[in-house]
């Protein structure tokens, strides 16, 4: 959380390169590769220890897959992960294994993530098990009283309880492990919104305790804004802007995240009948055969020429912030000449980084 | 799709190819399975059996005797160990039987279990549908010699409702063809019915409770347009592509037990004999016949789905 | 001049095992062309039980009803079922929350619309499949002659909750009832669907009903607004009122549980504390009073929705608070919405 991030600066996740690409087979008899999806495509970032890295974007954009193959539930096609300074990207399973207590994932879908069949109790109590721990009982009910809910209710099943006391199991789960870092897939999407803001609250509250990092993902910018310290911008499998959370919100650089920022409400009648309304047409396309140059070009009101042919490197600008984009906005003469090109540029970007 | 039938037909002939190889194989191993002894009758003397084995290529490797007989299965020389006949002659003379009984069979047991299916869905929960339900699971567990059994007994001896048992060519009298037929084709069809009416009446439940047919009812459509156009629809399209599979397994002779029980002198049937004599050429030539119709059901019901379901893509 | 949708004191009750369940406990609301209300609740509250009765889709051998609903003058609760299901589609037409699971998936999108008009019209099959390509037409969809023979499976999310609004569309109707129509949806396709909707109240003069839990939303779109609460209405208003003058703590609560970005984040989100009361046995007198933090001795008696506010005689609410109370204890500021955010509200 942004104030009392209790960060002790080093890198936890360190992903250089990064690049998840599905294959698309076709064939008579024998499957050929015809094609690639590109889902995740040359990204580069650090998550430190303590702090919170939102990555928000559009369905397709690829953000659940790069937290799968950070969490090496996929295989990365390319590239590198360091956990904690050790390079995971293509280890054993076995010794993957000891890792797998220290990175734990919390779905988006609070009534599809936990298995029906099973008390509270077992839910919690599984991962305790499976590492070796006997006794689970008591840390089973510590979990539940951490999270807000009753010791008494580790006997009940998934259904009697609502959305967001079922996003709490999924988090004591998650917790039960005393892990380093939690992937938050889309953890409050699902729920209404004053639950979403429980939730939020109590997310904050663990990572002050435990000392946990966290990636949170998100389809709106809003619901991240409350946790995060940064903030990645994805679109169709690459980072398109990537900053400190403040930051992102009051000088957002590409055109595609201000039309993000554009698109989501106020709950402020005045204010939205005053603003002028960014209304971004159509759909994030295919990304199998994503366009050339700057991938946003179809979309975006400011595209010319070169956001055709060109790939845009990521530039760094002032504060750590970084943005891929030919036509900057909100930055000043001055701190686009200051900008240089950052080592987290995907490799098939050019150099051409944009002119005042 | 040709890219799809190209496969499916490499894929049948690598099935076949298995298929009677272990067939093959089987009875090789199979003790007392030596056909030249049993040729020889009574009391042969070894120099018999070595005149008989020479003939026959007993005494040739394996794979020699596999080979030559496949040879035979296709140009039709294929001769039985026990009765000296022509297996291919035979096993062709019993098709229509098989076949009028597999397919009168599907075609009722289909028709009465959505009948059945949608009747207990309608009606779930009250009495009707508790009682029919228990009517179907009594159907399901009731072994089909046994129930075949009791149905020739009762009806077809005893009380000589209809005939007991045997077969009457369409082409001598369509009635008594008919009759002959009416009592396999429920003994057969009354497992199918239970099995499929349960599974399309849970389905349908399901159906019922999905956010699409919530919006038919929304657009205005009548009640019955919303159950036939939407519920129904999209619950038979499991059912059908189970029937394909259950009816190509009938009627590639595997309803060896109904054709027994009432003497049909179907292609199952002679399995059934030719099994119990070790005669390898017709089991081989049977078992190949059976593979052949249920791949390509198989196929045929993978097609279906497809067409019915455009969510799924052949390849 | 009565208005074109009038409802009037709605009850539905459930008869279940847990004892009767009040999903709707006295709602009344009107509608009329050109307006856009939005009923806001959370999970339970009843909002979509409200929306799904005024089609006449929540009749069964467990439900019973009480109150009215007139449309155009003409009793709804009470009608044949007959009736009901040629305005069904026809005159007031429903778009749900989730266009993944909302369209027939083996039927094509273009029989699906066609579907819908030749239930209510007598028209020759040709000329509804033309209206068919005719309204995908109408809500963006490019290419909408050869995308009328595609199955839902080949849109994507936003573009099938347009078919979706097409097919609502289709005979004309003249209530809209919007069931949450874009939170299953990215927010950037959400600002395409709002923004269909806020055209259709400009050129068509639509009359819609938003159910949403959104306050985004509705300060995005919405008229007037009636917030929702186990089953009853809390308060209700114009936007304006509702979000600058808001009565109700549960409101206060909603509003302040967003999370905005046109003001630095507080150093905690407000929420509400508890969960909604089950719907079978709800707490005497205030609904909320379990969950207020402002509550008193005279919340044991239940408050009738009356005008409390002194701002204009359609305000009204539900809470035994005084005006001035209220003021003092929602921390509002002349030029800023509902709520300061400094710290917790409720």
């Amino acid at each position: 959380m942004s104030e009392s991030s209790q960060s002790n600066g080093k890198p936890l996740i360190d992903v250089e390169h990064l690049k998840q690409y599905f294959r698309v087979r076709s064939g008579v008899f024998v499957n050929r590769t015809v094609g690639f999806v590109h889902a995740v495509d040359d990204v580069t970032f650090t998550l430190t220890e303590g702090e919170t890295l939102g990555l928000v974007g559009e369905s397709g954009c690829g953000k659940t897959t790069l937290a799968r193959t950070i969490m090496r539930l996929l295989d990365p096609s390319e590239g590198t992960i360091r956990f904690r300074g050790e390079d995971i990207s293509d280890i054993g399973q076995r010794k993957l294994r000891p890792l797998r207590k220290d990175m734990q994932l919390v779905f988006q879908d609070p009534f599809a993530s936990l298995n029906p069949r099973k008390r509270v109790a077992q839910i919690i109590g599984g991962p305790l098990k499976l590492h070796g721990h006997d006794d689970v009982g008591p840390r089973v009910r510590e979990l539940l009283e951490r999270v807000g809910l009753a010791a008494e209710h580790a006997n009940r099943y998934p259904h009697e309880f609502s959305g967001g006391q079922r996003q709490r199991i999924g988090i004591a789960r998650a917790l039960a492990l005393e892990p380093r870092l939690i992937l938050l897939d889309e953890p409050v999407s699902a729920l209404d919104v004053s639950v979403q803001a429980q939730i939020i609250n109590l997310l904050d509250d663990l990572q002050d305790d435990f000392g946990l990092t966290y990636m949170f993902v998100a389809h709106d910018l809003s619901v991240v804004r409350h946790v995060s310290d940064q903030i990645a911008v994805m679109y169709l499998g690459k980072i398109v802007e990537l900053a400190p959370a403040e930051e992102l919100y009051t000088k957002p650089i590409m055109p595609y995240t201000e039309a993000l920022l554009a698109a989501i409400p106020i709950p402020d009648p005045k204010r939205n009948r005053e603003r002028e309304r960014i209304v971004l047409e159509g759909e994030p396309p295919n990304p199998i055969n994503p366009p050339s140059g700057c991938r946003f070009h179809p979309r975006c009101p400011r595209a010319t020429d070169i956001c055709k042919d060109v790939e845009p490197p990521l530039a760094e600008y002032a504060n750590g912030h970084l943005a891929a984009c030919h036509h900057p906005q909100n930055v000043s003469a001055e701190e686009i000449k200051a900008a240089g090109k950052s080592p987290a540029s995907p490799l098939s970007a050019g150099d051409e980084l944009p002119q005042p | 799709m040709t890219r799809f039938v190209v496969r499916r037909i490499g894929q049948m002939l690598v099935v076949l190819f298995a298929v009677t190889v272990l067939t093959f194989l089987i009875f090789n191993v199979i003790p007392g399975g030596d056909p030249a002894l049993r040729m020889a009758g009574r009391q042969p003397d070894p120099g018999q059996l070595e005149i008989i084995r020479h003939q026959w290529g007993f005494d040739e490797p394996v794979y020699v005797q596999y080979e030559k007989t496949m040879e035979k299965i296709f140009t039709g020389d294929l001769i039985s160990y026990t009765t000296q006949q022509d297996v291919m002659d035979e096993i062709w003379s019993r098709v229509p039987r098989t076949f009028a009984l597999a397919i009168g069979a599907a075609i009722l047991w289909m028709v009465f279990a959505i009948a059945l299916g949608v009747f207990t869905a309608i009606r779930a929960g009250q009495f009707s549908d508790r009682f029919l339900t228990v009517l179907a699971l009594i159907g399901i567990s009731m072994p089909v010699f046994w129930i075949g059994a009791l149905m020739n007994y009762y009806i077809g001896f005893k009380w000589g409702i209809l005939p007991n048992g045997g077969y009457v060519e369409f082409t001598d009298d369509p009635w008594e063809w008919f009759k002959h037929l009416l009592m396999p084709w429920a003994a057969l069809s009354i497992l199918f019915i239970g099995v499929y009416s349960r599974i399309l009446r849970s389905n349908v439940l399901d159906t019922m409770n999905d956010d699409f047919v919530r919006t038919a009812r929304a657009k205005g459509l009548s009640e019955r347009q919303v159950f036939l156009r939407h519920v129904l629809r999209n619950s038979l399209i499991p059912i059908v592509t189970l029937w394909g599979l259950d009816f190509g397994a009938v009627l590639g002779g595997g309803a060896i037990l109904t054709e027994t029980v009432f003497d049909l002198q179907g292609v199952g049937q002679y399995a059934a004999e030719s099994v119990d004599q070790l005669d390898v050429p017709p089991v081989l030539a049977i078992t190949m016949f059976g593979a052949f119709f249920i791949v390509l059901l198989n196929t045929v019901v993978d097609i279906m789905y497809a067409a019915l379901d455009p969510r799924i893509r052949l390849n | 001049m009565a208005s074109l949708l009038e409802v009037d004191d709605l009850h539905v009750s459930f008869a279940t095992e847990d004892g009767l369940v009040r999903a709707v406990d006295g709602i009344s609301l009107s509608l009329d062309p050109g307006e856009i209300v939005a009923v806001v609740g959370e999970s339970g509250s009843g909002k979509s039980v409200t929306a799904l009765t005024l089609m006449g889709l929540t009749r069964g051998p467990n439900v019973s009803f009480g109150g009215s609903i007139e449309y155009k003058g003409e009793d709804l609760l009470d009608a044949a079922d007959e009736r009901l299901r040629r305005v069904r589609g026809a005159e007031i037409a429903m778009i749900f929350q989730d266009p993944m699971t909302s369209l027939n998936p083996v039927m094509r999108v273009g029989d699906q619309i066609a579907e819908q008009i030749l239930a209510h019209e007598h028209v020759p099959k040709d000329e509804a499949a033309a209206r068919a390509v005719e309204m995908l037409e109408r809500v963006g969809i490019p290419r909408a002659r050869d995308r009328a023979s595609n199955y839902p499976h080949e849109f994507s999310g936003g573009m099938r909750q347009r078919v979706v609004i097409a097919m609502a569309l289709s005979c004309d109707p003249s209530v809209l009832i919007a069931d949450e129509p874009s939170t299953a949806l990215d927010v950037t396709i959400q600002a395409q669907i709002l923004e269909r909707l806020r055209e259709l109240r400009q050129t068509e003069n639509a009359a819609i009903i938003l159910v949403t839990h959104d306050l985004g939303v509705v300060a995005d779109i919405a008229d007037r607004v009636l917030v929702m609460y186990a089953g009853r209405i809390v308060e209700q208003g114009t936007l304006d009122e509702v979000f600058y003058n808001p009565q109700h703590p549960y409101t206060w609560g909603l509003l302040g549980s967003i999370t905005r970005l046109d003001i630095p984040p507080p150093p905690r989100l407000p929420s509400i504390s508890g969960a909604p009361p089950s719907l079978a046995a709800r707490p005497e007198g205030c609904h909320f009073r379990p969950r207020c933090p402002h509550e008193f001795d005279k919340c044991t008696e239940d408050p009738p929705l009356e005008p409390r506010a002194g701002d204009s005689k359609t305000h009204c609410d539900r809470c035994w608070l005084s005006p001035e109370d209220k003021r003092a204890r929602r921390y509002v500021s002349e030029d800023q919405i509902g709520l300061e955010a400094k710290g917790a509200i409720v």
